[in-house]
């Protein structure tokens, strides 16, 4: 693919460009599921491409193409100067990219078994087996799973020499069992809502999560809450399971950290972030114990942030969000980073495939475990009154970031230590950093998750983007519950 | 971009390539170019061009797919290849029918549609120059009003085609532009959009002053205690929340007792001054009037005065509704145009929704005058189901929210957070606007008008 790149870049810089960079991408996914008893979908699909990102008289170009030959690479890189052109006319200043060093480079994600060589047979029999096993329970209406696998290879390189050859991989599965009866549907899902666990790694994360094993329970908690009391209205401490506070810290500290929010960028579509500038270091995001990281090192883990280096090329890096309840760092680019003092990006660039331009992205953003041991039983055995709530349902908070709600699948009430009894529809709002500050325990590492959050919507045209969430169980003060069903 | 011509030449070779006893193929893509302003700057500006052929095959009532945007010969033999080896290890589906030759898709070819010209040279020769013209026009109102804009400009020209072994040969040519505007002042906002397949249909500056006002007139917003409010909904809001339920209106979300009108089709619903409908053909209405195997889309009548009257269905979905426990109590049943392509878990979904025009139509400005004390809304944001029976929805307001005391606007008010039955809510309208053509964030376009509607349950006030 280097003769791609330099055809590119060449055309880019002789047209005029001042800087261009160009990926070339094949991607390639399988997605199987079923639903009662029946193959659902099966279905394979690869996409090639490139693209080309110019800057032309201080204002960005970018295009797109799926044609690899000589003259259509050419054309392309000279769309995007024309675009670039055009752009200049409407322009405040000129685009400062902060310096970066070019990388020549080699990665992959590591993995154990190649999702691809799994056969389809042994996938469906696997999907079929949980389907059943959902379905043996009386009271079952709807069973549903699926397995997604999916390789992205990308080829960088910039006119500023840098090379980078870098493989993703990544495996998701899950299932959900819903029970209808009289005017209500309840819904149980494992490990977690929409789509369940997603990493990237290989198909070891199918054999780790024992999807067979927990079928049952899961399809008898479905039908279970039929029975269960309606969660109770008013302030309560709450417990949040870690894929619930996974979908938490991405909805209330992943996108306000995102920097392009900040400064505007997203005003028209995703939104702006109540994070500006001036509470960077002064705010007080939470409470002492919470300690966030945006983390997009293999070492943080195999989480849907995890590459190597990010679609501008910028080596994958650990950023401290928030230090001890402090507001300490946002997610930023080469674009923004001067915008905050930094001379290097923060390197949070991702684009969602060959014909979308890189935009700033959560990586990992982890909340890190508690430091003394606890487990999540131990928490419930420390809590007096409580609601402990598992697996998201529902999701909403407001475009800057602060008002929020979450409804989650199951709910149970702790009363001196015990769970007392199940509850259906629990649910929970507040305000972003009132719910922070209210932290007041966070389980350690043994029961600490990094969850996957397969769909992230953001940018114009929408891209959709994996993202990664460290979280342990933790306890929370105060908080209001259940205005989801207030009035209704 | 792909003509139909070359696509038919592509199928034959696909044709030669497959042993299965079924093929069908479809086509889609196009050319599409978007720039984004924000800080009254043109700060991403793109274009892609790319053609994507995703192929069925089907051996006795097994079937998968498998796609790829490569057109040379290596390509289209593996994605065969993908696609057979994919299906001959499927357990066979009893309940898939072979694929449709015309007679059986609703008409010889799709010219029998009653769809109107969606193609127009103009707005596929939308260059970037007069993108970035139209931006400008944009940021000098807002730079008049000493205002920071950000939105979108694009435009692009797309083809949907479907060719199967039984002869069928359906193909769909548009053109899209569409211009979204959110105007920001110190402490609110205002925000239009509005697109069409004929950009002339568009007014930019129009929409540009009418967001900026509203960010100007909304600026220093009080707060308002939550609670139930008499609410004026401008179409984009309107289309927002009730998009949420239309995934409901489908056979299939009903034989898996899925959808809230499970057992409640045929009984009134909604209040009586509430008509929906499918309708492809309607002349504001936007995309391809067949579906994902090729059968045309039919009008479909699904709401009338308050009254669910029935679904939509694909195929093999109707099919199955004739012989399940439901085939007496859901109105009439019948392929109507509206499947996915296969094979997928969700059936079919109808997609070009037109409410009826009210009788007694009135304009925004009659809604504010007629109100004593109640909320605008311009737009909603991250709208999500709390419940999904009573199809209790979740959601902000946002970009222009007013509060209405004694038949006037009265200034901006903090956003709220709203947990809504849309049963309770279409049982509730007390207005409605001639129907227009919407276009908003959470749901697809669709021909809806404004509604003044009483009680709505605003639960939380935002701090903005």
């Amino acid at each position: 693919m280097k003769h791609v790149a330099n055809w590119t870049l060449n055309a880019a810089a002789s047209q005029g460009a001042t800087y261009a960079d160009v990926r070339v991408i094949a991607q390639r996914s399988r997605a199987l599921s079923t639903k009662n008893g029946k193959v659902g979908s099966a279905s394979d699909s690869e996409s090639v491409g490139m693209n080309v990102r110019v800057i032309v008289d201080g204002a960005w170009g970018f295009a797109a193409s799926a044609e690899l030959g000589r003259g259509a690479v050419e054309a392309t890189a000279a769309r995007a100067v024309e675009i670039a052109k055009a752009s200049a006319r409407v322009k405040k200043e000129n685009v400062r990219l902060a310096p970066e060093k070019p990388a020549i480079a080699e990665w992959s994600t590591p993995y154990t078994i190649d999702p691809f060589t799994i056969s389809v047979e042994q996938n469906i029999e696997l999907l079929l087996r949980i389907d059943a096993e959902l379905r043996s329970v009386a009271g079952i209406t709807l069973a549903e799973t699926n397995l997604n696998f999916s390789r992205e290879e990308q080829w960088f390189a910039s006119s500023e020499g840098a090379d980078i050859h870098q493989t993703k991989l990544s495996t998701g599965a899950g299932y959900a069992a819903y029970a209808f009866a009289g005017s209500e549907i309840q819904k149980r899902s494992y490990p977690n809502s929409f789509g369940g666990q997603w990493q990237n790694k290989g198909y070891e994360l199918i054999e780790e999560l024992k999807l067979v094993e927990n079928a049952r329970r899961i399809a008898e908690e479905a039908v279970a809450l039929h029975k269960a009391d309606q969660c109770p209205e008013g302030k309560f401490d709450i417990i949040l399971d870690s894929s619930q506070l996974g979908l938490q810290i991405h909805e209330s500290v992943g996108h306000p950290i995102e920097l392009d929010r900040v400064l505007g960028m997203e005003a028209n579509f995703a939104g702006t972030s109540f994070l500006t500038l001036d509470k960077l270091r002064t705010l007080r995001y939470g409470s002492d114990l919470v300690n966030v990281v945006a983390d997009a090192r293999q070492e943080h883990g195999p989480g849907l942030g995890t590459f190597g280096f990010d679609d501008e090329g910028v080596a994958a890096q650990c950023t401290p969000i928030i230090t001890n309840g402090l507001f300490t760092g946002y997610l930023s680019s080469r674009e923004t980073a001067h915008t905050i003092g930094e001379t290097r990006s923060g390197g949070t660039m991702r684009a969602e495939g060959w014909n979308r331009l890189p935009m700033i992205r959560m990586t990992n953003i982890s909340l890190l475990p508690g430091e003394r041991p606890l487990s999540l039983e131990q928490l419930i055995a420390a809590t007096d009154h409580g609601i402990l709530m598992h697996t998201n349902r529902s999701w909403s908070i407001d475009d800057k970031r602060y008002n929020f709600q979450f409804g989650c699948e199951i709910g149970w009430e702790i009363k001196n230590g015990k769970r007392v009894r199940m509850v259906k529809n629990p649910s929970y709002s507040g305000i972003t950093t009132e719910f922070w500050n209210s932290l007041d325990v966070i389980c350690s590492r043994d029961d600490w998750t990094l969850w996957g959050t397969p769909n992230c919507g953001k940018g114009q045209p929408q891209q959709v983007m994996g993202t990664g969430h460290g979280a342990a169980p933790a306890r929370f003060r105060g908080i209001k519950v259940g205005s989801a069903f207030k009035g209704n | 971009m792909l003509t139909k011509e070359q696509a038919g030449d592509v199928f034959d070779r696909i044709r030669k390539l497959s042993s299965a006893d079924e093929v069908e193929v479809l086509f889609s893509g196009g050319r599409f170019a978007l720039t984004r302003f924000a800080n009254n700057t043109i700060h991403q500006n793109v274009a892609e061009e790319n053609h994507v052929v995703s192929v069925r095959t089907v051996f006795g009532g097994r079937t998968a797919r498998a796609t790829t945007n490569k057109f040379d010969d290596e390509s289209l033999q593996q994605v065969v290849r993908s696609s057979e080896s994919l299906a001959r290890v499927q357990h066979a589906d009893p309940d898939l029918l072979p694929v449709p030759d015309a007679r059986f898709a609703g008409g010889a070819d799709e010219a029998s549609a009653p769809t109107q010209a969606r193609y127009f040279d103009a707005t596929a020769a939308i260059s970037p120059q007069s993108r970035a013209d139209g931006v400008k026009k944009i940021v000098d109102v807002a730079d008049r009003h000493k205002l920071t804009a950000a939105g979108v400009f694009s435009s692009g020209e797309y083809f949907e085609g479907i060719f199967n072994s039984r002869g069928l040969r359906r193909w769909h040519t548009q053109t899209s532009a569409e211009v979204s505007i959110t105007m920001l002042a110190a402490d609110s906002s205002g925000w239009q959009k509005a697109n069409s397949p004929d950009v002339a249909n568009l007014d930019p500056l129009r929409l540009a002053e009418t967001a900026a006002q509203k960010a100007v007139e909304t600026a220093h917003p009080r707060e308002v205690p939550a609670g139930k409010h008499t609410v004026i909904l401008e179409p984009a809001a309107v289309l927002d929340i009730v998009g949420f339920m239309f995934w409901d209106y489908s056979g299939m979300a009903i034989l898996d007792q899925r959808s809230f009108l499970t057992g409640r089709i045929g009984s009134r619903l909604f209040g009586e001054n509430v008509t929906i409908v499918d309708d492809v053909a309607h002349p504001l209405q936007a995309g391809s009037p067949f579906d994902g195997e090729g059968v045309l889309r039919k009008k479909v009548g699904l709401v009338e005065n308050g009254v669910v009257k029935q679904v939509v269905y694909a195929r093999s979905t109707a099919e199955r509704m004739k012989r399940s426990e439901y085939k007496d109590s859901v109105g009439p049943i019948g392929a109507t145009g509206h499947g996915f392509p296969l094979p997928n878990e969700m059936g079919e979904m109808p997609l070009n929704i037109v409410f009826a025009p009210a009788g007694d139509p009135q304009t925004i400005e009659q809604m504010i005058a007629s109100t004593e004390r109640g909320i605008l809304v311009t737009r909603l944001w991250y709208i999500r189901e709390v419940e999904p029976f009573e199809k209790v929805l979740t959601g902000m307001t946002r970009d222009g929210t007013f509060l209405v005391e004694n038949g006037r606007l009265q200034g901006g008010v903090r956003n709220f957070r709203f947990n809504e039955s849309l049963i309770h809510m279409l049982s509730n309208i007390e207005a409605m606007s001639v129907p227009v053509r919407a276009c908003g964030e959470e749901s697809f376009d669709m021909v809806v008008p404004a509604m003044k509607v009483k009680e709505f349950n605003f639960t939380e006030v935002t701090k903005f």
